[in-house]
This record gives C-alpha cells, structure tokens and sequence, in this order.
C-alpha cells in the first residue's frame, strides 16, 4: 500500500533519513521503531509530504507520491496524527472533527449556506467522537480537554478524513497508563478498516499491536520484519531494545 | 442579530434628523465613515478572520478609486459600469499581489505586501494622464440612474449604507459557510489544516481576492464621495490607518472594522474640530495633531481591551 524506495533527507550537516526502503501492506499494523533521534519523525514528515525529500520515491497506492502536496495524499487517504499535539485548540471538539469531514466530503467554496446546516458532517464527526472516546465532550472546547483527551482528539483528525492509511506519529507520548490503554484499544478497534504506520516509543503497545516491525537507527533502516525476529535480531537489541525487551 | 438591526434603524434615522436641523455637512461626514468602514471590514476579512497580516490593503482600496474615477473621467459615468470595474480591477490586482505574497509568511508577508502596495502607489504617481502626484478631480459623482441623483448628500448616505449593510451581512454568512470555517481553521492552525487535506493557499487567495474587491468597491465610493482621487488614498499610511481601524474596532469581530472607521475618524474630527480651551491655551496647535489623541486611545484599547471596542461591547467574551 505504501512503499518507501531509497528514500532520504540531509539537513546542514546531519543525514536524518538515509536511503530508507520500506514496505507497508494493507491491513497491517506497521510498527516504526528506533531511539531518540533516528529519524521517525523526519521520515513521518516525508511520507505525510510536509518535507520534501531529497531522493527516493514514495508510493502510496499504486501511484507516485514523491512530490504530492500534503493536502493531496490526504485526498488519496494518506493521514498523519502529531507527536505534538496539533488539533484547533480554540474549536470545539464537535467542530475540529466536523472540519476534518468537511475537508474530506467535498469543496469548500461554498460561501453562503450555513455550516450548521449540513447535519451530515455532524452525524460522521459525532460517530468518530464516539469512537474516540470523546462523546461526552463534544461542545468542550479542544484546549480545556485533558492531556490524553486532546491526543485521543489529535488521532480523531486523522481518522475522521476516513484515510486508508493512518500514520501514527507516538500517539501514546506523555500519557499515563489508563489513558494508554484507551488509546492501544483504539489503535485495535480501527486497525479493521484502517492500515497503520506506528511510530511508537512504548514497547508494550509495538508488541501488542503490530504485524510487522521496522526498526530505525541513524537514519537508516537496520531491520524489518515479524515481531519475534525483531525481538531476537542481535543487531536491534545492541543498537536499541537492549534490556526492556530481555526484562 | 437584534443589535445590528437597532443600529442599523439609528442610521436609517440619522440623515432624516440632520436635515431637520440642515446640517448636511455631518450627513457627507458620515458617508465618509461608512465608506472607510466597508473598506475596514474588508480587511478585517483578511487580517482578524483569516490571521493574514495585510500591509497593503490601501492598494486595493486604490485601484477601485481610480478605476471608478478613470471611468467618469473618461464619460463613462454610470456607476453600473464604473463600479464593477473598480470591483474587477481590485479583485484581479489583489489575485496577482496574493498569488505571490501568500507564498510567504510572518514579517515577509507583512512587507511583501507593503512593498505591492507602494508600487502600486508609486504607478499612480507616475499616470500623469489621470493627474499624477497632483490627483484627479471629478466633475461629478457617478450616476445610479432608477431616480437616485448621488449629487444629493441624503441619496449618497443611502447608498453607502446599503453597501455596508450588504458586507456586513455578507461576511456574518460567508463566516457560517464552509469557507469561512475554512478560513478561521486556517488562522488557528495552519499546518493541521493542511495535514487534514485542505489546500491552504487555495483558500487565503480566495479570501485575499473577496477582501481585496470589497475594498475596490469602497475605493469607487470614497471617489465618488469627494469627487476627487489623488495617490495617497494608496499611500502606506492609508493600509495603516485601516489597520488602526480594525484594531480599535476589534479583529476578528463582525462589526470591528466599522466600529474602528466610527472612532477613528470620529476622534480626528472631534479632536481637530472642537479643541478643549485649556488645553489650546497651553498647546495652542495641538488640535493638528489630532493623531496624538487616536495614538493614547489605541494604546489604551491594545492594553486593556485586546479585542477592540466591538469586545467591550459584547457580552460574549473571546470567540
């Protein structure tokens, strides 16, 4: 569904992605891993089309995405969610998911006819509400929520432009257990119908999730494949896993 | 709702009450104010709605000026005819200038579109065939035909505040409609609207290019108002002065840009017209610089009421 060929970003002086190739299947939770630095984000970022690459090609369902506008994968169903939360903090929750449908069901240069007056874009962002968690919130404004409400609502933007492919940018940072579980058995329930890309530093919810592993270490791609063979590949635990995954 | 209808049965009145006590002078004085405020609210679109911080917008105020004036200078006298092509000719100059200056951001954006507007200042300057430096005097306000002389203060004052009726009108719906939702994500997030599928610059030209040619049409209105057009109706200091206006008035607020023109140009008329004697007697020139008065008053309102006059005003607070 997404390929990723010799795909590579230079900043001054630092390589952040560094001939990275990857394939990510349909219906797969795909986990992306690697320490602080490797270049997750930075490779998010190419693949969502926010920066441009400066070599490979990216392919996102059958067609070449290399050098798409953002807003264009969003129309092939290509989403991403922030590591930092990026949601319209002074909207509130029904109207941040409501905009996301918008964007998605049609143009919006329509200038006269109310908003409100189109109970569908309502009904979906009130059905994706519901999924995520945040039904009884709908008319709170998104900077009041709590810290995992805002993250829930973060993903919610992503899944309400109905992608095929979700790339997931630590959907769990900064949250306690409670709410992790929340957001673990979210990713869960829409993995159905959604494919993911995860980039996840929590090692419990990778290996809970995930179909396929691919484990990122300066930029380059060191290992890609089942769960197992990542938690026994020599090469990943030296450069990464080291003891969380043997305690 | 109910609020802006009082107003709006108050200026209906006011021209009725003025030529009771034949005062006309404030009847042409308020057509002015009217005027500058369809031309603030057209801002207020692109700065307090879109997040856009427009320094150039006396260039689209301008370019409708002119081309109004061109048309009458040259017999085309209707305003049928003349104000759609001060309309045309702003919402194009403000397509050109937005394709290019959209593509930037933050300060740039601020300058880019100073720069546009000084050149554009500059041009006008330079028509020597439509007076140069020196202006261009009209021989007579457009004409509207169906029995309405513009000549007629009370008639023009109508006219005007039909205009504005219909833009504020007009930007209460377009801020409900898809586009306007579109407009306001766009300034609170704009990456995340991107990242939702929404062609950003898309969107900030659409909007650039309304606001530009509701100024155009206030620009025909301001010359047929005073019968003359000079360059500095596109002078920087005019963006400025709009700026101010929206400001005071409240940005992002649907009656700011009007309420802003009400008391800016209310305070300079004040200020210069009626001097406080004591005050004369220590400074007797001060009345000229009115703009001393307008500078304490806005320094006033940016410290403690961040959301202009239309927020003091409002029982509903942020928003």
């Amino acid at each position: 569904m997404l390929e990723l060929r010799r795909v590579s970003k230079r900043f001054v002086g630092v390589v952040a992605t560094d001939e990275v190739t990857l394939e990510v299947k349909s219906g797969e939770v795909h986990a992306l891993i690697g320490p602080n630095g490797a270049g997750k984000t930075t490779l998010i970022s190419q693949i969502s089309g926010t920066l441009p690459s400066d070599r490979g090609e990216i392919r996102f369902d059958g067609r070449d995405i290399t050098h798409a506008r953002p807003y264009e994968r969003v129309k092939l169903g290509l989403a991403r969610s922030y590591q930092i939360t990026s949601i319209f903090k002074r909207f509130t929750v029904l109207d941040n998911l409501a905009l996301a449908v918008q964007a998605r069901s049609g143009s919006s240069f329509s200038f006269w006819r109310p908003v409100a007056a189109e109970g569908s874009l309502f009904d979906e962002a009130r059905s994706v509400a519901g999924e995520i968690g945040l039904s009884q919130k709908l008319s709170s404004i998104a900077a009041t929520l709590a810290h995992g409400e805002q993250r829930a609502l973060e993903v919610g933007l992503a899944l309400a432009t109905r992608p095929k492919l979700v790339l997931l940018d630590e959907p769990l940072a900064g949250m306690g257990p409670e709410e992790a579980q929340r957001m673990i058995a979210l990713i869960d329930r829409v993995r159905s119908r959604v494919t993911v890309l995860l980039v996840e530093h929590d090692m419990d919810a990778v290996f809970r999730l995930a179909n396929r592993i691919s484990v990122l270490v300066d930029g380059r791609l060191i290992a890609s494949g089942a769960p197992e063979a990542i938690r026994a590949d020599e090469q990943v635990r030296k450069a990464y896993l080291g003891d969380e995954v043997a305690a | 709702m109910k609020r802006s209808i009082a107003v709006f049965i108050v200026l209906l009145g006011f021209p009725l009450v003025m030529s009771a006590i034949d005062n006309l002078f404030y009847v042409s004085f308020a057509s002015r104010v009217i005027i500058y405020a369809i031309a603030a609210t057209s801002l207020n679109l692109v700065l307090g709605y879109g997040g856009m911080i427009s320094f150039g917008h006396a260039a689209f105020v301008g370019a409708g000026a002119y081309s109004a004036s061109i048309c009458i200078a040259e017999g085309v006298t209707s305003a049928w005819l003349g104000w759609p092509a001060a309309i045309a000719a702003s919402a194009l100059a403000a397509w050109l200038i937005g394709a290019v200056s959209l593509r930037t951001r933050g300060v740039y954006f601020i300058m880019i579109t100073l720069a546009f507007a000084q050149m554009a200042f500059y041009l006008v300057n330079s028509m020597k065939a439509y007076g140069g430096d020196e202006g261009l005097t009209l021989p007579q306000r457009a004409e509207l035909g169906l029995g309405l002389d513009l000549g007629n203060e009370v008639v023009f004052y109508y006219v005007v505040l039909f205009f504005l009726a219909i833009s504020l009108y007009g930007l209460h719906r377009v801020m409900q409609s898809r586009f306007g939702r579109v407009v306001v994500a766009i300034r609170e997030n704009e990456a995340r609207a991107e990242a939702i599928g929404l062609p950003v610059h898309r969107y900030q030209l659409a909007c650039f290019v309304i606001a530009g040619a509701v100024a155009g049409l206030a620009g025909a209105l301001l010359a047929s108002h005073g019968k003359y057009v000079n360059p500095n109706v596109l002078h920087w200091v005019q963006s400025g002065t709009l700026m101010i206006m929206v400001i005071l008035g409240g940005v992002g607020r649907l009656w700011g840009g009007a309420i802003g023109a009400f008391v800016l140009l209310g305070l300079e008329h004040v200020i210069s017209d009626y001097p406080i004697p004591w005050l004369a007697a220590v400074a007797p020139n001060y009345p000229q610089h009115a703009n001393l008065g307008v500078g304490l008053v806005m320094l006033a309102i940016v410290l403690f009421a961040p959301h202009g006059v239309a927020g003091l005003l409002s029982r509903r607070r942020g928003a």
